[in-house]
This record gives structure tokens, C-alpha cells and sequence, in this order.
């Protein structure tokens, strides 16, 4: 009998690839963004809200922030993990974590969409 | 039977750590430190992106002495956790595994992402 833990990590690989390639998707947002910033140089409300009016610029920042609460998500919830010993407060903890995600992933929608 | 008193030391205040151990542990507390911020982040962004007053306010809101002193903190913990990242994903592919190069590299991690904060410091004031 294996006992598992309801508020455990899934015993398995994929959260640990996803962690990887969020951030690797992270990382690659944050160069191409830097190139347009620094090419740009956004020095005005028109020029920098420009920037989020292309279609394929909100795309490409919306894909970073969905990978962004995907990888927060991975690694609050291991430090919660090892942390928080009581698994009435870290289940709690996760539930909120979550929730906030979601709210942050429709308000990112929300602010892009309506530059 | 000779057995040694264990645990030996599990008082945090007693261990120390090695360089690669204290990227790991900065790693988490930088990211942590990030999660924590996003919200506030967000409504930057938002605000930003609202109108020019808003944009205006956004600015104001960077260069007041709070806003300086958050944005330096999270350039360094977004500097940390980068470059932290990017030694850990080579550590995955097994680059610079061994002990004498995952010492040096963690002590580059700690003195790159100090050079960058540093440098966004005088940038900023």
C-alpha cells in the first residue's frame, strides 16, 4: 500500500518538464522582448502601448505570463510543500494560490486585449 | 558497533552551506519573492497600458523611493533566478555536473546577478 498525499505532486515527471519548459519559453519572451524594448525605445504612452497592439506581441506576452503562473504554480506549491507541514493549511494555501493564478490569467487577458 | 550520534546537525543556524547550496536556496527565496509581486506588477502593467495619465502615474509610481527600491529587488531576484535557472537546466543536460565546475559556475550565478543589479542601481538613480 503506497500512501499518497492529496496535496502531493502527482508522483511524476510532467510538472518537472513543464517547470523546464515554461521556463525556457520564459526566457526566450524575455530576449525577444529586450531586442523590440531596446530597438524602440518606447519613450511615451502611444510608443509603448503601441508595442501590445500587435497581435503577435500579445500572443507572445500572453504566452510568457501563461508559462509564468504555470512555473510559479510548480514552485510555490514544492515550497509549500516543504514547508507547511499541516496539510489542512497547505491544501488551503494551494487552493488560493491557484485561484489567484486564474484571476491573474483573465485580468493579463483583460489588459492586453484592451490596449 | 560503533554508531555516531545522527541526526549530526539539523539546527538551520549551525549549517552551512555550500556556493551550489546557497544559489538552490536563493533560487527558491527570489522566486518566491517574485510570486509574491506579481499582483503588483500586473496593475503597473495595467496601468500603464490604460491611458497617458495613467502611464504617467505608472512612472511616478517607479521612480518614488518605494517604487525604486521594489524594482531594484526584483530586478536582482529576476537576475538570480535567470541565471540560476539557465546553470540548472545545463546541470539537468549534465554541463558543468562536477564539483569543481558547479562550485565556480554557482559563484558566477551570485557575482553576475549582483554586477546586474548593481548596474540597473546607477542606471536607475
Amino acid at each position: 500500500m503506497v500512501n499518497k498525499n492529496i496535496t502531493g505532486a502527482h508522483y511524476g515527471l510532467k510538472d518537472w518538464l513543464v517547470q523546464r519548459v515554461t521556463a525556457v519559453v520564459m526566457a526566450l519572451y524575455t530576449i525577444i522582448f529586450s531586442v523590440v524594448y531596446f530597438v524602440t525605445c518606447p519613450q511615451d504612452y502611444f510608443a509603448w502601448s503601441y508595442l501590445f497592439q500587435s497581435q503577435w506581441m500579445r500572443i507572445l506576452t500572453l504566452l510568457f505570463f501563461l508559462s509564468l503562473f504555470w512555473h510559479a504554480w510548480i514552485g510555490v506549491r514544492d515550497i509549500y510543500m516543504d514547508y507547511i507541514k499541516s496539510t489542512a493549511l497547505r491544501l488551503g494555501l494551494q487552493v488560493i494560490t491557484i485561484l489567484v493564478l486564474i484571476v491573474y490569467a483573465v485580468w493579463m487577458i483583460q489588459i492586453l486585449w484592451s490596449v | 558497533m560503533n554508531t555516531k550520534p545522527r541526526p549530526k546537525h539539523l539546527d538551520l543556524t549551525k549549517i552551512r552551506l555550500p556556493l551550489p547550496g546557497f544559489v538552490s536556496i536563493l533560487h527558491r527565496i527570489s522566486g518566491f519573492g517574485m510570486f509574491l509581486m506579481i499582483g503588483v506588477i500586473l496593475g503597473i502593467l495595467a496601468l500603464s497600458l490604460e491611458s497617458p495619465q495613467g502611464y504617467e502615474r505608472a512612472g511616478e509610481l517607479l521612480t518614488s523611493w518605494l517604487g525604486k527600491f521594489l524594482l531594484l529587488g526584483l530586478i536582482w531576484a529576476f537576475s538570480h533566478h535567470f541565471i540560476a535557472g539557465i546553470r540548472f537546466l545545463l546541470l539537468d543536460l549534465h554541463v558543468g555536473a562536477e564539483l569543481a565546475a558547479a562550485r565556480k559556475s554557482s559563484a558566477l550565478v551570485l557575482m553576475l546577478s549582483l554586477a546586474l543589479t548593481v548596474l540597473a542601481g546607477v542606471l536607475i538613480w
